[in-house]
């Protein structure tokens, strides 16, 4: 047993480190720190500078663009980019879609989209969830026909984040209705582009608007869209789910906000004297950042088991990852509340586009606290990895 | 980074798991209770035959220079199997201030008796008003002459009705929260001036309560510097901390295992009630926090080698705060789940739970470490 990296490892860091320092926009990065929300340009702006680095799509096989980093440099790289901040890759295209073309899809296709995900030319969006298939996913609804050399797709997906930017999805359909529910699913990827496609934002509890409702109706779709076979579409989707394990957690997010919230701390009063003085304000901090630390810790563990072991079977210890760490992002954020607090009322109408910074950074601290609400809610609820936890780890 | 076991350390795990898997059932359990002190002498010399006491000293000393990985390891075995034997107070914690302060001298007259479990140690420290802070000391060490005169009272001295040496802190100089004046001293049990009141703890343990009246020791009894021994004492009590969260650790493994068995076989309403999705949710809830602890084990063991003193206790503190949150979550949902059954002295997951429960107020408690992280800047 060892903590230490190894003297390769660290001067990987400060590589790392040194590219943010030298490349992130600071406009970007400002952002980020106040917890605002990116334009679409900025975004990509940052994407295409890393890809241009090689990093873009670091944890894909080299072939098709990714490094070749071991698990550790992946780890090294993830906590860089989180707690500096920088926009992390988007996950859709980079995390998502990505590993099922090159792992199911053909030659084709892998020629035709990889590219493009990898520079950002296509915008990738997630048409899973629907209305009515949220934590029980299989009982998807929308379907696909099969008409000569085209789907015919007829349905409603929700919450599909940043939609509005996207020109692809990658969709679940029912293309056999007639088998049981999870058999008779499909992975067909279209444009957004494509007639019969609308997109309607959902304005959430922040304020903003990243998710939204997409519906289809009658959209022709041509036939090699379909990713690897028929009807197999939900062996893909868990294998999608499964496949960012360590990612999940956001260490260095959480990290990245705990020093933010410490800084506040000793420039917000409270009766007279900055809050970092009061002790009960302290001790909370401290509590959240021993959390943040076990879960750091948690993480490691799985990813030297990763590079040990490789991929094959999953550490029982990754389960804890996406609870614990959705769960201490959203205590941040509630620490920022605390720091801030009469000063988290005022509401700035414009919402958070991007356009509009004359409000106070403070305004963004309430929409940061309600927004997080969602991190243990996605992803397969916290509930739901109770379950996971309870019949794959205890059992149960 | 690595988190894995190396070969030797591997063997070492089977050896101490199988052993205790051989001699330390529950029922064993009870009848070592029984015995003189509230242990047994032949599973002590099995573990000395083993190896297992000279496990953390220097081949030089005898041992076999095992570090912390080594101790928590063991410690982990002996949670899991919730063994009663003195381990902590002699190996861990009377070994520790031999390691760490010993002369040759007082290595030579110590270390070869435990190594072998012919004698064991305890650590005299608790004082009536000084609760977890260890420079809060008013046990007096005046020196006389050569000698030292000891005066004061020790309380809940684990292991004290069967150690054969006590060590003991007790000041030289200063008042009763000063950092400086305190020193350490072995004294012998059977000194004149010591009388000893003995008692099973809560967890099924011993301990007594000491006091010494005019107890005079040589010179050579102090252990380290006998004015400024405060960094010692704080050394040793972190890897005292260190061992009882690898415990734990093996508590928690322990209760959580017995638990999942209990509720895949016990049935209500016609079904397991480990069916139940309510059931089910706690299990995974205490196996997080099993796992979170596991994870700060692991960091204090490897903070136990850290240079700088201040990050070295800081991290300790981090650890012992976990490990108090999780064991309290893991302790208290075991007997929730076990339901009436778990509030039984037959069944064994409440000795379990209650041994846990000690953990957390020994050598500081969750309250107490997290105030020391938030007053040291915290850990980010």
């Amino acid at each position: 047993m060892d903590l230490a990296f190894t003297k390769e490892e660290q001067a990987f860091r400060e590589e790392v480190r040194s590219f943010f320092r030298d490349n992130v926009p600071p406009d970007t990065r400002r952002k980020l720190v106040e917890g605002r929300h990116l334009s679409k340009d900025e975004m990509v702006t940052w994407w295409r500078i890393l890809n241009k680095k090689g990093w873009g799509v670091s944890h894909w096989p080299k072939q098709y663009g990714g490094t070749g980093w071991t698990s550790v440099q992946h780890y090294i790289f993830n906590e860089e980019l989180q707690s500096y901040p920088a926009p992390q890759p988007l996950a859709f295209g980079v995390s998502m879609v990505g590993p099922v073309i090159y792992t199911f899809g053909n030659e084709e296709q892998k020629k035709k989209y990889l590219p493009r995900i990898a520079s950002v030319e296509d915008w990738w969006c997630q048409g899973f969830s629907e209305p009515g298939s949220g934590s029980d996913l299989a009982s998807l609804k929308t379907k696909a026909e099969r008409k000569g050399d085209k789907w015919i797709i007829n349905g409603q997906k929700t919450w599909t984040t940043l939609a509005q930017h996207a020109d692809m999805i990658f969709c679940l359909c029912r293309t056999d209705p007639s088998a049981k529910k999870q058999m008779g699913i499909s992975f067909i990827v279209f444009s957004m582009k494509s007639k019969g496609v609308t997109v309607r934002p959902i304005q959430t509890i922040d304020g903003g608007a990243e998710v939204n409702e997409v519906f289809f109706d009658d959209v022709e779709v041509p036939i090699e869209n379909l990713i690897g076979e028929e009807n197999k579409g939900w062996d893909y989707a868990k294998f999608l789910l499964g496949n960012e394990r360590t990612g999940i957690a956001r260490v260095g997010v959480s990290k990245e906000r705990l020093r933010r919230i410490r800084d506040l701390a000793g420039k917000v009063e409270s009766g007279g004297k900055p809050i970092i003085q009061d002790a009960a304000f302290r001790e909370k901090l401290a509590a959240c950042e021993i959390e943040l630390k076990a879960l750091e810790l948690t993480q490691l563990r799985v990813v030297a088991d990763e590079g040990k072991h490789g991929k094959g079977k999953p550490n029982p210890a990754s389960s804890v990852l996406k609870i614990k760490g959705s769960e201490i992002q959203q205590t941040t954020t509630e620490l920022l509340m605390e720091v801030i607090g009469p000063f988290a009322a005022p509401y700035d109408v414009h919402g958070d586009d991007g356009s509009n910074e004359a409000m106070d950074w403070t305004a963004q601290i309430a929409p940061s606290y309600f927004n997080n609400r969602k991190v243990s809610i996605y992803g397969g609820s916290n509930e739901i990895q109770r379950n996971i936890i309870a019949k794959a780890v205890l059992g149960l | 980074m690595d988190f894995d076991l190396n070969e030797e350390q591997r063997l070492l795990k089977d050896s101490i798991d199988g052993l205790l898997t051989d001699s330390y059932d529950f029922e064993s359990r009870k009848k070592y209770m029984k015995e003189k002190g509230g242990w047994s002498k032949t599973v002590w010399l099995n573990l000395a035959e083993q190896g297992l006491l000279g496990l953390p000293f220097s081949e030089a000393d005898g041992g076999f220079g095992g570090g912390g990985v080594e101790t928590m390891i063991v410690m982990e075995a002996l949670g899991k199997a919730l063994v009663l034997e003195p381990y902590l107070a002699t190996v861990v914690i009377g070994g520790g201030f031999l390691r760490h302060a010993g002369t040759d001298a007082q290595k030579a007259a110590h270390l070869p008796a435990v190594i072998d479990g012919s004698k064991t140690l305890a650590f005299a420290q608790l004082e009536k008003n000084s609760r977890y802070d260890l420079f809060d000391v008013t046990t007096t060490a005046k020196k006389k002459g050569d000698a030292y005169v000891i005066d004061g009272e020790k309380f809940v001295v684990l292991n004290g009705e069967n150690a054969d040496t006590l060590i003991v802190t007790a000041r030289s100089k200063g008042d009763r929260r000063d950092k400086a004046g305190i020193g350490v001293f072995l004294v012998p049990a059977s000194a004149k001036g010591i009388t000893k009141k003995s008692y099973p703890t809560q967890d099924g343990l011993h301990a007594a309560d000491i006091t010494f009246t005019g107890v005079e020791v040589g010179a050579d009894a102090a252990l380290g510097n006998p004015d400024d021994s405060l960094a010692l004492i704080e050394r040793v009590v972190d890897e005292a901390r260190i061992a009882l969260c690898a415990e734990a650790v093996g508590l928690m493994d322990e209760s959580l295992k017995t638990t999942i068995e209990y509720i895949k076989t016990r049935k209500q309403f016609g079904v397991a009630i480990g069916s139940f999705q309510s059931l089910q949710h706690r299990a995974s809830d205490m196996f997080v926090a099993a796992e979170q602890a596991r994870s700060m084990s692991m960091f204090a063991t490897m903070a136990g080698d850290f240079e700088d003193a201040k990050e070295r206790a800081n991290a300790i503190a981090a650890a012992k705060v976990q490990i108090g949150k999780s064991l309290k979550f893991v302790g208290q949902q075991a007997i929730q789940l076990h339901g009436g059954i778990g509030m039984t002295m037959e069944a064994k997951i409440g000795h379990y739970f209650k041994r846990l429960t000690m953990i957390e107020n020994s050598f500081g408690d969750t309250d107490y470490h997290q105030r020391r992280v938030a007053d040291g800047g915290g850990l980010i």
